[in-house]
């Protein structure tokens, strides 16, 4: 049996099926990505996937676009060279919690500042995955982890604040379960000139589901279901009924100069000097 | 239009997860006893495709008419 | 045809000759003794269509420098002392995925933050040996401000046709030399450029070699070659394999590209080695200072010579040894507690005394130590 045509269209079917794991929903953020591509028309040849380290940046290789995966915590930092040294190419990284936020916690922030037109998609399951189910920059406080047996004590970082405290122009924050916005919200941040970064989150029910009791797969995405919140309704909520709830939704967008475009102008004023 | 499509199973790449069986709205959808999806009632299915853009493993999608071509 | 004959600093050369290679991408952090190179870059690569930034660490200014040639640029970073062990993860991984880089390294005293300012040749051995695992290096070493132009033209011409990272392993004392210098014409010195995928042809192979080549011909990101690069051992496809078979293969192939190909890549200079008796082994700044010592102790009838190491690495194993059954003793000059003496025991096996000089606290090797050296081994005190 053939796989559907968007598969086949923008996967390397051939590498499939994927190394994730049952009821991982990484596997539903990459297709989500691959449609918002679709529905925006976009050339393959000219798009760029730029990966780091873990269970998320083993997505490039499946996908059938020019496709790089880097050191842990690097992704944006390269992606930076790649869009700098070829601005007509369309940049997406694909990143994880820990990738993004702790060990690239810098390139993120930096990238953000300088306004740089890549798309970060950050596939954040809250847990090291691809190490066996160390605590991330992103695991609640009091969640389990092997590195955190007692409970974490850590807070962690809502990291779309961080990104559009650091400069980026267009955040949003998608879940595996609420695919459709998710798509859409991909969708504008690949559209979007500047920096732009969804927090797409996943679910590991390996290593996360089942040191802190989640259940399977399934019952991770009903809990998504049950307690994300789109922003527009949250907003509107009382007080009282907030208590708990997480919230997906677009939350800044903002037009600011980009980085690539203004070096173009220093290279236009020096070349029209010469 | 949504009559033409057709509800296709790619049953060796599917890691028996049950999302697609958990969230179709009119359980069209079994896990068999091999622990993998099975389509048990086709005739429920309103081609609304949320198994599709749910599995994690594309191993079910909407096929249009026109793909046969 | 008349050169330009200008004055220079040797890290001004660096940029010049990078230039004149076909250089358009920089990405580093600023650092002392390199600084200079990032400060030209900013200003001379717009003027020529290329692109400059400053990255937020040294990690970052390595990762966008690979990023800028995987994507087709011809791209090079510079840092010293901690900035080259910050580099040293993204080194081996231009390495494993075959990515021509240039890195230059403007050696400082160490270890740690160090002697910021004061030379040295002590990043030697990390050159080699930096990054985690087995990989080849190419690293070249200038004892001269042109040499330094001349050097930096070679390690992107080797980068290209090897696809593998090249250092330029100087140090504060050239970095920071300003000479004369005659500028090479446009077509003087050799480029070469890297033979890419024919456009718009997907390559289920682009790993594979095809006849003729030394290594594949890369991708080119928006031509339609759409290729896969991973750090992680990869096929002839350029996807992840987890097979040790073919992980031997790979492994082989990376290092073979250049050890198959010492006599390319193998520079020296060879001085008053002739009717030599004893000689220095020396490279980069330090060799300045033993042309002047053996030209001292020739003028004193002692027939003493040097055989510089232009390339460091791979080592001139085969001129070495040959040196070896020429001279009885051989003196290893370097700034730094004795690292290239080890490579040069390992080569000469025994066949000679092999000895090391030098130092690690800033001070230069001078002239008339290695001249009263001589005169101690001549005499047999030393």
């Amino acid at each position: 049996m053939e796989p559907s045509k968007l598969i086949q269209e923008y996967f390397r079917d051939a590498n499939l099926p994927h190394i994730w794991c049952p009821g991982c929903s990484h596997g539903i953020v990459t297709r989500a990505i691959t449609k918002a591509i679709d529905e925006l028309g976009m050339d393959k040849d000219n798009t760029v996937i730029v990966s780091g380290i873990g269970c998320s940046s083993r997505a490039p290789g499946y996908m059938a676009f020019n496709t790089v995966h880097t050191t842990h915590g690097r992704a944006i930092a390269f992606a930076t060279g790649i869009k700098m040294s070829k601005p007509e190419l369309d940049v997406i990284v694909i990143t994880g919690d820990g990738d993004a936020s702790a060990i690239g916690g810098n390139h993120l922030i930096h990238a953000a500042r300088r306004n740089i037109d890549l798309t970060v998609i950050v596939f954040n399951n809250n847990i090291y995955g691809m190490t066996g189910g160390q605590y991330s920059p992103t695991t609640p406080t009091d969640a389990f982890g092997t590195t955190a047996p007692y409970g974490n004590i850590d807070q962690p970082f809502d990291i779309l604040k961080l990104a559009e405290g650091a400069g980026a122009t267009y955040t949003a924050r998608g879940t595996a379960y609420h695919t459709k916005q998710l798509i859409s919200y991909i969708s504008k941040a690949i559209k979007h000139k500047g920096f732009s970064i969804v927090d797409a989150i996943s679910v590991c029910p390996t290593y996360y589901g089942r040191r802190n009791k989640s259940g399977s797969g399934v019952q991770m995405m009903v809990w998504l279901k049950d307690n994300y919140v789109d922003v527009k309704v949250y907003d509107k909520l009382p007080e009282e009924k907030r208590a708990g709830k997480f919230v997906y939704g677009e939350f800044y967008e903002q037009e600011r100069p980009e980085y690539t475009a203004e070096y173009q102008k220093i290279i236009d004023r020096l070349r029209g000097e010469v | 239009m949504s009559d033409q499509k057709q509800l296709v199973l790619k049953r060796e790449w599917c890691k028996g997860c049950g999302i697609c069986v958990a969230f179709c709205p009119t359980k069209v959808l079994i896990m068999d006893t091999d622990y993998k999806c099975t389509i048990a009632n086709i005739d429920a299915c309103i081609k609304c495709g949320l198994c599709e853009l749910r599995c994690p493993d594309y191993a079910i999608y909407l096929k249009e008419a026109q793909d046969e071509q | 045809m008349s050169n330009k004959i200008t004055l220079m600093q040797g890290n001004e050369a660096c940029v010049q000759g990078a230039l004149y290679a076909g250089y358009r991408f920089y990405a580093g952090y600023p650092i002392t003794p390199s600084t200079e190179i990032a400060e030209l870059s900013a200003t001379e690569l717009p003027k020529v269509g290329g692109k400059f930034i400053q990255m937020e660490d040294e990690i970052g200014g390595i990762a966008a420098a690979i990023g800028a040639s995987i994507a087709g640029t011809k791209s090079m970073t510079a840092t010293s002392g901690p900035g080259f062990s910050l580099k040293q993860e993204n080194i081996g991984y231009a390495a494993m995925a075959q990515i021509p880089l240039v890195i230059v390294n403007v050696m400082r005293g160490g270890p740690s933050t160090g002697l910021p300012t004061q030379s040295a040749q002590a990043d030697i051995m990390q050159a080699k040996y930096g990054s985690h695992g087995d990989y080849p290096m190419i690293a070249l070493s200038p004892m001269s401000v042109r040499e330094t132009f001349d050097l930096t033209v070679r390690c992107f011409n080797l980068a290209e046709k090897y696809r593998t990272p090249v250092m330029l392993m100087t140090d504060e004392v050239i970095g920071h030399l300003r000479e004369r210098v005659v500028v090479p014409e446009p077509g003087e010195l050799e480029i070469i450029n890297r033979t890419t995928s024919e456009a718009g042809v997907l390559r289920p192979r682009p790993y594979e070699k095809q006849p003729g080549e030394i290594v594949p011909a890369m991708s080119v990101f928006g031509d339609g070659n759409r290729a896969h690069t991973t750090g992680l051992f990869y096929n002839e496809t350029g996807f992840p394999s987890n097979s040790t078979d073919n992980a031997k293969i790979m492994l082989e192939r990376i290092f073979n590209k250049v050890y198959d190909n010492v006599d390319d890549i193998v520079q020296v200079e060879e001085f008053e080695l002739d009717d030599a008796e004893i000689a220095f082994v020396t490279f980069g700044s330090t060799s300045r200072v033993v042309k002047a010592a053996v030209k001292a102790l020739r003028a004193e009838g002692i027939k003493a010579g040097m055989l510089r190491a232009i390339t460091i690495w791979p080592s001139p194993e085969k001129q070495i040894r040959e040196l070896a059954q020429k001279v009885d003793h051989i003196i290893v000059a370097e700034q730094n507690m004795g690292q290239y003496v080890r490579e040069v025991q390992r080569i000469v096996e025994g066949q000679a005394r092999v000895q090391h000089y030098g130092r690690g606290n800033g001070d230069l090797i001078k002239p008339q130590e290695l001249v009263a050296l001589v005169k101690e081994v001549e005499h047999g005190t030393k």
